[in-house]
């Protein structure tokens, strides 16, 4: 049995944190992330 | 069952890289651009993600000299990513993606004594989130105005656990570096580990920011779990149950409830619980125990 309900909440929000992701890598975000992830992390490590 | 396959399946995509002790170093490939869903650190050597709260308090503590010097990067591209996520299905990364989620599970199983975690402790994981995630990385800065990653520096239990130690043998000229910020955080973590055997996921239920970021969506992600009060008993067997310790019967799409789906499957004999994917309810008439005799188990 399928009831529908209202609920345009979750579709707004993916349609706003989509446009976010995008003006993110629009800005060059993700090789900023690659080099991050790349490199040893001392703080992680908790020596640095 | 299914769950815990895709725990297993999930821990072993974000630690997939086994050529580390044969390079003696960290995966540095592309796929390092990507976040992963759970909390994995990226400096463990087997890591083929990016964490994303690691990557975060780094926007966030480079952000200032950033501005200076043009770019406007503000994190917005794991923000938008997390904020996908936790749209689509609020926190059931946590329940069935996340390597430090599964782990915590893992030990729980340990035989001992074991004790509820007080509710109130639930909040502290959105001040991790909000200090040392957010502001201490952006406000306290050098002279140049460079901020520290407060998080991954002096609390995170799954960097010590997944890159701190296993670096340490792996480049054993580190370990002259070791001081007390290792001490601080190799007791954080003996700390987190002894309470993962008394109670189940401690990190998640007080101190993960990640667990914080998606929980905010719960009420609002496509994913949805329902609750019938007509049918409910009120016998309380979710709550005891409930690896999250939620009262589901109480609030059904409870900030910690990682949809796990314990409650409905393995719990709630009653029908009572059942979840809904974009409004369309997934009826469930019978408890699991009547779908286990139409399964003729
Ligand atoms: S709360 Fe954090 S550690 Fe726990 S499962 Fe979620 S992301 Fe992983
Ligand atoms: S309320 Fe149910 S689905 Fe949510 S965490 Fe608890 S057992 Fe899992």
């Amino acid at each position: 049995m399928k009831i529908q309900e209202k609920g345009k909440t979750p579709f707004l929000l993916i349609i706003f944190f989509l446009f976010l992701l995008l003006v993110g890598i629009n800005a060059g975000e993700v090789s900023t992330v690659l080099e991050t992830a790349t490199r040893i992390c001392l703080s992680c490590i908790g020596i640095g | 069952m299914l769950r815990r396959w895709i725990q297993v399946i999930a821990t072993f995509l974000s630690n997939s890289y086994l050529l580390f002790p044969f390079t003696g170093n960290i995966y540095q490939g592309t796929l390092k651009s990507f976040c992963t869903p759970g909390l994995n650190c990226y400096s463990c050597p087997a890591a083929t993600g990016a964490c994303p709260i690691g990557a975060l308090q780094n926007f966030m503590a480079t952000l200032r000299p950033g501005l200076q010097a043009g770019y406007q990067h503000f994190g917005l591209y794991v923000i938008g990513t997390l904020g996908l996520l936790g749209s689509l299905a609020g926190r059931m990364p946590c329940g069935w993606l996340c390597p430090f989620g599964f782990l915590q599970e893992l030990i729980y199983k340990i035989p001992s004594r074991k004790f509820a975690i007080p509710r109130v402790l639930s909040y502290v994981k959105y001040l991790v989130l909000v200090l040392f995630v957010f502001l201490l990385p952006f406000f306290i800065t050098d002279e140049y105005g460079y901020g520290i990653t407060w998080f991954c520096k002096f609390i995170c239990p799954a960097g010590t656990l997944e890159a701190g130690i296993p670096m340490l043998l792996l480049k054993p000229e580190l370990q002259s570096l070791i001081g007390i910020l290792f001490y601080n955080k190799l007791f954080i973590m003996g700390f987190f580990l002894v309470w993962m055997v008394l109670s189940s996921r401690p990190f998640c239920r007080t101190a993960c920011p990640l667990g914080a970021i998606y929980s905010l969506f719960n009420k609002h992600s496509v994913f949805r779990m329902t609750h019938d009060p007509g049918k409910c008993a009120h016998c309380k067997t979710c709550h005891q149950n409930c690896p999250m310790g939620v009262k589901f019967y109480e609030s059904h799409n409870d900030t910690d409830c990682i949809r796990c789906l314990k409650c409905m499957n393995e719990s709630c004999k009653f029908g009572a619980i059942s979840y809904q994917i974009a409004g369309s309810k997934e009826s469930s008439d019978q408890g699991f125990k009547g779908k286990a005799v139409a399964r003729g188990q």
